[in-house]
């Protein structure tokens, strides 16, 4: 498989590897700001450790 | 995974492992896993409980797919079962599923990829492994989930073995700090993980709520590193609800199997030994780089440091060895989830600047149909009722509900979906939409939020303005709360559609309309956050306003010598400020203040005061970075005695190689001066490292002088921790004091004598130095004018107070103004420029729009019937509302509004309107509630 969408000299895409909070953070920034984005992540669902945490400090939020 | 290419233009080659299950056609319904024989270890759940080898991570996933783990599949391993394919009902298995590698061209590259928990399995003297009842941080962050083993009860995992367990709580519960972290002896990872002393004092904190019984907790720390924003009080609150902290790192938990007795050793600071026993310990384990990520860094040619972290240096902190890869998060270093979602901004705006040329060439435009004008029709309401497989359908009955909808007002079409969500029954939703001439939806199923978008894009598809769809959650509210009656779960889901319907009859549709952006940035400060943020935003094509009061850009970094890798500032800064004044898209505006602030995200209009008058500037965003100031200590004979002086005045005398630091003797640092006490509870995060470093450079200069710090928590967290270890190798002494017995400092002639007690000797010792350095506190500008000009708040120490800490920590609740810097939080050179970096990447987010769209869901007042009573104003959490004193009434922005509706709950004469949720509508639903 090859993507085509192949640009001039610098690409309008990046590309993210692993989907925890800051990878999926990296990832909506650049979406937002208008740049295609690519994210790689190795495990079924994106959500990294973040996810496995019941509350976080100092604000007491739930991690979800 | 592999690279190849220059920056900018960089193929990475990725393998595509086989999930086994078809993403497109897998509904979620569970089925698969229901009928699935085969139990594995859940690694969401730290193994304390099994899954099947058909999955979902956990219960939040996303995407909320299965996917078949190959190596305990029995199918995929033995050829046989494929259970789950027989029960399928989506036919979504695909035992053929290969193995794919896949080319992609980007411009760049951000690693993220995270880190593992320290396994305490390596070592044998904490009984993990043997005795359950020890468990690690993850372990016990499970336990306290409602979505963990336990069922979110606090329980004893040793009273949970054997079938008939019921589990029995813990009394008390000790937490063990610095497992695999600040340790060379018993595993490699010298440094500090930055996050523990926080996470333990939380999960005690946790823990004692959890506990229907009185719960003991105790921490054994060695310094308590709660150094950042809040943290101190944090900790200061959880010590005052009774969670005891204990100075002493625990050598060995010995356990006799069979009993529940977890015994504990320690001698205290005075040399006591205790013994203590416990029926619960945590380890707090630290976080380490996954082998996995040093093979990725090494394949990519990424260099990394002798901890494994990816090697950065403090004035590029996402940046790596290699041109076009970024860094962030724990892969850059230990850090906690604020710090981590600011690098993520920060690595997003270094990663973009390269390719800003390249902006909106790979993204792509959605095209929409054009609306149709529905305001002069009759309502034509048409009903989709949702099996959600088994979810709804196994205990609602659906096709009952589905008649009942039919029989209501305005109700002219129904339909019965086993997934109204899946992407055959959106395209089928569209054609029905059109051609039956519906012009209001009402779709029975799961939770608007997290679907309604969908349904809303549905709506757009076929022509209808999206906020004609209403949603009646009979999957959350009523199907999986009701599980066990049937028959008041079916006689709720009418309800529930009954009210949907009716306020659905009187939905209107809502304008959006959309108002250009100005491309400029205005950046308050120009210290180092403030340049970086200028220079960042020019890079990605936007002009900026630099505006700073002082004569010269700079900053307090002007007055410092090294960032805390060595690296030097005054050179770096030199280079930043040339930068800058040799940018032509950036316009510096010094000896300038700023005076008044008009409009809103996208379309501000700020008035700067100069020596030579006033101009008035047109920007879309705002950025402050207004930074912080040293504490001019009253105590300790500051100002009174020459041998006395703050830490950078320290620096000072280190820069100009002042002959008093090569003659001295004797060199006292006291540190958290103004810090940690009762006017200022917070920690200035930067003194001890700062302290250790002039030390250091102390010794360096002056190897024969003796140099004491005295301290209350040493805080050099992360790879900061080679430095303490340094300066102890370099044969700096450090003695701890107590917050009550503090320092005594006394002229002694042209030298000062400190006396102090240390708890170790057990004596009161003397030093009379010939320096003494106050590691001063760091404090927000008296000056607050700037926030209440941007309508930002202030914490009670003075900070500029965030969005919020985790989510949004260099926004406000005001959209389009931005923080960072010390006027945030004292913290390092290089969290300044992450933090610098991560608020113009947010501000790109604003910027790179052409439009920002207002309206939909928002507020309206109905002048004629507001009094002008303000009671909206003081709600208002967005700062949208404003008095008309001419008209005597409210207005709300709406491009501020966010459709909360406080304003339209809190006026007594109901002049609100909040658009989507009229009163008429809201009363026209609680009347159908109340009419069955």
């Amino acid at each position: 498989m090859k993507d085509t969408r192949t640009g001039g000299a610098a690409r309008g895409a990046a590309m993210v590897v692993g989907g925890g909070i800051a990878g999926m953070q990296a990832a909506l920034d650049m979406a937002n700001a208008g740049f295609y984005v690519y994210l790689v992540e190795r495990s079924p669902a994106i959500g990294g450790a973040m996810a496995q945490l019941d509350k976080t400090f100092p604000t007491n939020d739930c991690s979800m | 995974m592999s690279l190849s290419g220059e920056a900018g233009n960089l193929t990475v080659t990725v393998r595509r492992h086989p999930r086994y299950v078809d993403v497109e056609k897998c509904i979620a319904c569970g089925l698969c896993a229901e009928k699935c024989p085969k139990k594995v270890d859940d690694a969401y759940n730290e193994n304390l409980i099994p899954r099947k080898a058909v999955y979902v991570p956990y219960s939040q996933a996303v995407p909320l797919k299965y996917a078949i783990d190959a190596q305990h599949c029995i199918y995929l391993q033995k050829g046989k079962c494929g259970a789950c394919e027989k029960h399928c009902p989506s036919g979504a298995i695909n035992f053929k599923d290969t193995e794919k590698t896949v080319e992609i061209n980007v411009g760049s590259v951000i690693l993220a990829p995270g880190f593992r928990s320290f396994d305490p399995g390596r070592l044998d003297h904490y009984a993990y492994g043997t005795c359950p009842d020890v468990v690690t941080a993850l372990e016990f962050e499970r336990i306290l989930s409602a979505t963990g083993p336990y069922g979110g009860h606090l329980l004893r995992p040793s009273s949970m073995k054997g079938k008939k367990a019921t589990g029995a709580a813990p009394r008390k519960i000790a937490w063990l700090q610095c497992v695999g972290s600040r340790d060379q002896n018993r595993c490699a990872n010298g440094y500090c993980s930055s996050v523990c002393c926080m996470f333990a004092v939380k999960q005690a904190v946790m823990a004692k709520d959890h506990a229907h019984d009185p719960l003991e907790c105790a921490i054994f720390y060695m310094d308590l590193r709660t150094q950042g924003k809040d943290f101190d009080r944090y900790a200061e609150k959880a010590r005052s609800n009774g969670v005891r902290f204990v100075a002493a790192r625990i050598h060995t938990v010995d356990w006799r199997p069979g009993t529940a007795d977890l015994g504990l050793r320690y001698v205290d600071e005075g040399g006591q030994l205790h013994e203590e026993s416990f029926d619960m310990v945590v380890l707090s384990t630290g976080l380490e780089v996954n082998p996995a990520a040093v093979d990725l860094a090494e394949n990519l040619g990424v260099d990394l440091d002798r901890h494994h972290f990816v090697a950065t240096d403090s004035f590029h902190p996402v940046a790596t060895s290699r041109p076009g890869v970024f860094a962030c998060g724990v892969f850059t270093g230990p850090k906690d989830i604020p710090q981590s979602v600011m690098e993520a901004s920060a690595a997003a705006c270094a990663a973009t600047e390269p390719l800003a040329a390249a902006r909106h060439t790979c993204t792509r435009q959605v095209r929409v149909p054009d609306e149709r004008d529905v305001r002069r029709e009759a309502p034509r309401i048409g009903v989709f009722v949702c099996n959600c497989g088994i979810n709804i359908g196994g205990v609602v009955r659906v096709p009952e509900v589905a008649a009942y909808a039919r029989t209501l007002p305005a109700v002219v079409y129904v339909e019965e979906n086993l997934f109204t969500c899946s992407q055959d029954t959106q395209d089928k939703m569209a054609g029905v939409i059109r051609d039956q001439r519906l012009n209001r939806v009402v779709v029975a199923a799961c939770t608007p939020r997290t679907h309604e978008p969908l349904f809303q894009e549905t709506l757009v598809a076929a022509g209808l303005n999206k906020y004609l769809v209403e949603m009646a959650n009979i999957r959350n509210q009523d199907s999986w709360v009701h599980a066990d009656n049937p028959d008041a779960a079916t006689v709720k889901a009418k309800d529930l559609v009954r009210m949907a319907a009716a306020k659905a009859f009187l939905a209107s549709p809502l304008q959006e309309t959309d108002l250009p952006v100005d491309r400029g940035a205005l950046v308050v400060g120009g210290g180092i956050a403030g340049l970086t943020a200028a220079l960042a935003l020019s890079r990605q094509g936007y002009p900026v306003h630099l505006v700073d009061r002082d004569k010269a850009l700079g900053g307090q970094a002007r007055r410092l010598n090294t960032a805390f890798q060595g690296e030097p500032v005054g050179a770096f800064l030199e280079e930043k400020i040339r930068q800058v004044q040799a940018d032509e898209r950036i316009h510096v505006h010094l000896e300038t203040t700023v005076a008044g602030v008009e409009g809103f995200v996208g379309n501000f209009e700020t008035t700067l005061h100069a020596k030579d008058g006033s101009t008035t500037v047109r920007h879309g965003v705002a950025l402050l970075a207004t930074g912080a100031e040293e504490y001019r200590p009253s105590e300790y004979l500051y100002r009174q005695h020459p041998a006395v002086v703050t830490q950078l005045e320290m620096d000072a005398l280190l820069r100009q190689d002042d002959v008093h630091i090569d003659q001295a003797n004797d060199v006292v640092f006291i540190q958290c001066v103004g810090s940690r006490n009762a006017q200022r509870p917070y920690c200035s995060k930067v003194c001890c490292t700062h302290s250790i470093k002039n030390a250091l450079a102390v010794k360096a200069r002056n190897p024969e002088a003796n140099v004491y710090i005295l301290y209350r928590d040493i805080r050099t967290y992360g790879t900061r921790e080679d430095l303490y270890r340094q300066a102890r190798e370099a044969g700096i002494l450090f003695f701890r004091c107590a917050p009550e017995d503090p320092p005594r400092v006394q002229s002694a002639g042209g030298r000062v004598e400190v006396v102090f007690a240390d708890p170790i000797l057990g004596r009161r010792m003397a030093v009379e130095a010939d320096l003494l350095c106050l590691a001063t506190a760091i404090v927000a500008p008296a000056e607050t004018e700037l926030a209440r000009l941007f309508k930002v708040p202030l914490d009670a120490d003075g900070w500029l107070l965030e969005a919020h800490q985790k989510l949004r920590p260099v926004e406000f609740a005001t959209e389009g103004v931005f923080l960072c810097g010390m006027c945030h939080y004292p913290k390092p050179i290089e969290e300044s420029i992450a933090q610098a970096q991560a608020a113009a990447a947010k501000a790109l987010t604003v910027l790179a729009s052409d439009t920002i769209r207002v309206g939909g869901v928002v507020s309206y007042i109905d002048p004629r019937y507001c009094s002008g009573c303000l009671g909206c104003i003081q709600v208002c959490p967005y700062a949208a509302i404003t008095y008309d004193p001419e008209a005597r009434v409210a207005v709300v922005n709406q491009a501020l509004c966010k459709g909360c509706g406080a304003c339209a709950a809190a006026c007594p004469s109901e002049a609100p309107v909040l658009l989507g949720f009229s009163n008429p509508q809201l009363y026209a639903q609680i009347r159908s509630a109340v009419a069955a």
